[in-house]
């Protein structure tokens, strides 16, 4: 067996000499004093790799024409095993690489390892920087949400700015001023077909310049026997890329990537903010005004690249000990020290999140299809704490019965019955008596008997200003004149779609003067607490179209 | 055998390392993506019952194809597409609806009057009033929708195997 073995290694080395050609890239000849700080270029291939697998795996379930986009995703989110967790993989794992990525540099750049005759590495590298940029710029908009949307309107307006290539670049990615398909079919198409051959064949080059020059001695051990790249260097690369990807599978296990709702370029509310890499140039873009503005947006970033790519020319002494490279600390500093800077302004200055009408796109949404009453149903069985005696599809307690079972489900005049004079209709059961009015009671019911096993968790995920809002509008009788997802009355308008209609402002001063902003109009003034006001609001917003 | 030194001790541990990360990077990359490839979606829309028509005026033994609009999951999709099926209603007034294609290639299939049978047009493979195969390559009886009568209103749920199938 291992005779035969052999001779098919011998054959196949024979014809193709892949075993030669393995063999001499790993027992590569490295300095003595080669170890743990040269890992990150490794670290930042298989990085890459994650990324083309994982990519390739979203695109086999992904649309790329908006709407179709952002339905897409969801499909992989909600409905796919292990879709999430794929996903989770690629978003952060495009975060990770550029962390690794600028690691890498600025330990190279510590150690002046880009100095003489290293200088083509050092600039290939740093165009694999902006590759991995562009990555990020592109991959952005794919979801196409508002997130994606709107930070893809500022970018495309930005290289609008550029002097002399401004209109070229806003031509090239298809913005005559607006982000639409065109747009759309040019970023997907440099995401997935122009970027990953371009970085494969830069890895090539970059790879092979690190060998022909070999990789850099640090003064002094240029005397000492040289090591073998297999297996002790292989060895801590590889714990190295362990680590980061133990990191970034727990991040994509438990940091839930968001997606927001559908792009929506009538939102005027909509508050955009770029990926966090990408913040400090946002941050420094408001330093400028008026017609100093392209200083911000394109000067000072063109500056910093071009001064990146001429590194190894503006320092050209010789190589020497880490300890003796204090401009170069002083440098990295500097720049560690002004990105954290404008990083943390712009955070600040990013207004939280309005945390109550957050909706988790990237869950199942199936709450938006129940009626005002069913979802208020959902508020009644919170408050009553149903759940502290019955399990929903498997959770909760097991005291009364799994309320999924469609077996116990009966008509809605027996369940009522039932919720108030449980023993009568159940002779000995422990159930307590539920204290709600008959229409209250009506809603519970109703909303217990759309619970089933399949949707229990989707309509668990029903956010609380959305439940809250719904006992609001059944409190207010609101379906006695409106149309909420075909349920109600057509004497007013139907209330879905009304976020494409009003502004939240027109919509919350209707509520206190209808007639005022609706002449001729005979809905009653509602005089709502601010808190209800503004779940109520939220809730009808949150309708789907 | 051989005594190892410790520098060869040393080199079987990294070896030996080295092939364990990468297997546990590969399994830990390959079991969600085969899962995320393999299991079918979570199914969120129930199927439903669709009407396809009038049985009453239906003559018996006479298969006839009736057409009708039914929603569809098409991955992220709903679509609301045409759909047909061969409706057939016995002398006892028992209905059947039989998918439109044929179970060898999927083809779709008509009813011949003349020659009593239903016919593939493919490769000839011939069906009998009640799906049986009468010739030809088709593997098994015809597929039928669920189906139930609500007056004269025939519904139809989803596709099933012939009922010999699923016994």
């Amino acid at each position: 067996m291992r005779r035969r073995w052999q001779n098919l290694s011998h054959w196949l080395d024979h014809r193709t000499g892949i075993q030669t050609a393995v063999r001499q890239f790993l027992y590569e000849e490295i300095p003595a004093s080669s170890g743990w700080h040269q890992v990150f270029g490794s670290v930042a291939v298989f990085l890459f790799l994650v990324q083309a697998f994982t990519g390739a795996l979203l695109a086999f379930n992904y649309a790329p024409t908006p709407g179709d986009a952002y339905n897409s995703v969801r499909y992989i989110l909600t409905e796919l095993t292990g879709g999430r967790l794929i996903r989770g993989l690629h978003h952060w794992g495009a975060s990770m690489m550029i962390v690794v990525v600028v690691l890498h540099m600025t330990q190279v750049f510590l150690y002046g390892a880009y100095k003489k005759p290293r200088e083509a590495t050092w600039m290939v590298g740093v165009v694999l920087l902006l590759v991995t940029l562009a990555y990020g710029l592109t991959g952005y908009l794919l979801p196409w949400d508002n997130r994606a949307y709107w930070g893809t309107v500022v970018t495309t307006q930005i290289a609008g700015m550029a002097p002399v290539v401004g209109p070229y670049l806003t031509r090239l990615l298809g913005g005559g001023g607006a982000v639409g398909v065109v747009t759309f079919a040019r970023f997907y198409g440099m995401h997935v077909l122009l970027l990953p051959p371009a970085t494969l064949l830069l890895i090539a080059v970059h790879v092979y310049l690190v060998r022909k020059h070999g990789v850099a001695a640090t003064p002094g051990d240029e005397a000492l026997p040289k090591k073998q790249f297999y297996p002790v260097q292989v060895f801590k690369d590889t714990v190295a890329i362990f680590v980061a990807f133990a990191i970034l599978f727990v991040m994509a296990l438990v940091a839930r990537v968001p997606l927001e709702q559908l792009a929506d370029p009538t939102d005027t509310s909509y508050i955009p903010r770029p990926e966090w890499y990408f913040l400090f140039l946002f941050q420094t873009l408001k330093m400028f005004n008026g017609t100093l503005e392209v200083v911000g947006a394109v000067v000072l970033p063109g500056l910093a690249v071009l001064a990146l790519v001429l590194v190894p020319f503006l320092d050209r002494g010789q190589m020497v000990k880490l300890t003796r490279r204090t401009v170069a600390f002083a440098s990295v500093a500097f720049a560690a020290i002004t990105w954290t800077g404008l990083t943390v302004a712009a955070v600040r200055s990013t207004p939280p999140p309005s945390e109550d009408a957050e909706v988790d796109y990237s869950a199942p949404t199936d709450w938006m299809q129940l009626s005002p009453e069913e979802l208020a149903g959902v508020g009644y069985f919170r408050e009553e704490n149903c759940i502290s005696c019955h399990a929903v599809g498997g959770h909760g307690n097991k005291i009364g019965p799994d309320l999924t079972a469609t077996s116990i489900h009966r008509d809605a005049a027996w369940m009522i019955q039932h919720f108030k004079r449980p023993s009568a209709m159940r002779p000995g059961t422990s159930m307590p008596p539920i204290q709600l009015s008959d229409a209250q009671l009506n809603s519970l019911a109703a909303f217990l008997l759309k619970l089933n096993a399949s949707n229990a968790t989707a309509l668990d995920n029903a956010p609380d200003f959305a439940v809250q809002g719904a006992l609001v509008y059944q409190a207010g009788h609101c379906a006695a004149c409106h149309l909420v997802n075909g349920v109600g009355m057509k004497i007013g308008p139907p209330l879905n779609g009304l976020s494409k209609r009003e502004s939240r402002s027109w919509v919350e001063e209707h509520f206190a003067n209808p007639q005022k902003l609706s002449p001729g109009s005979f809905m009653p003034p509602y005089k709502l607490a601010p808190k209800d006001l503004e779940n109520l609001t939220s809730y009808l917003f949150a309708l789907p179209e | 055998m051989e005594i190892e030194t410790g520098e060869a001790t040393r080199r079987h541990f990294f070896v030996g390392a080295i092939y364990a990360i990468w297997g546990a990077i590969a399994a830990a990359l390959g079991l969600p993506a085969f899962v995320y490839l393999f299991f079918p979606p979570k199914a969120r829309q129930p199927d439903q019952w669709v009407e396809a028509g009038d049985i009453a005026k239906l003559a018996p033994n006479s298969p006839i194809e009736m057409t009708f609009r039914r929603n569809r999951t098409d991955g992220w999709r709903i679509i609301s597409e045409k759909s047909t099926a061969w409706v057939v209603k016995s002398a006892d007034n028992r209905v059947v609806a039989f998918g439109p294609q044929c179970t060898h290639l999927g083809c779709a299939y008509h009813w011949d009057d003349s020659k009593n049978e239903f016919v593939c047009p493919c490769h000839n493979s011939l069906f009998a009033i009640d799906g049986r195969v009468i010739s030809g390559p088709a593997p098994r009886p015809l597929n039928r929708y669920q189906s139930k009568v609500q007056g004269s209103r025939l519904l139809l749920g989803p596709l099933e195997g012939p009922p010999e199938k699923k016994a």
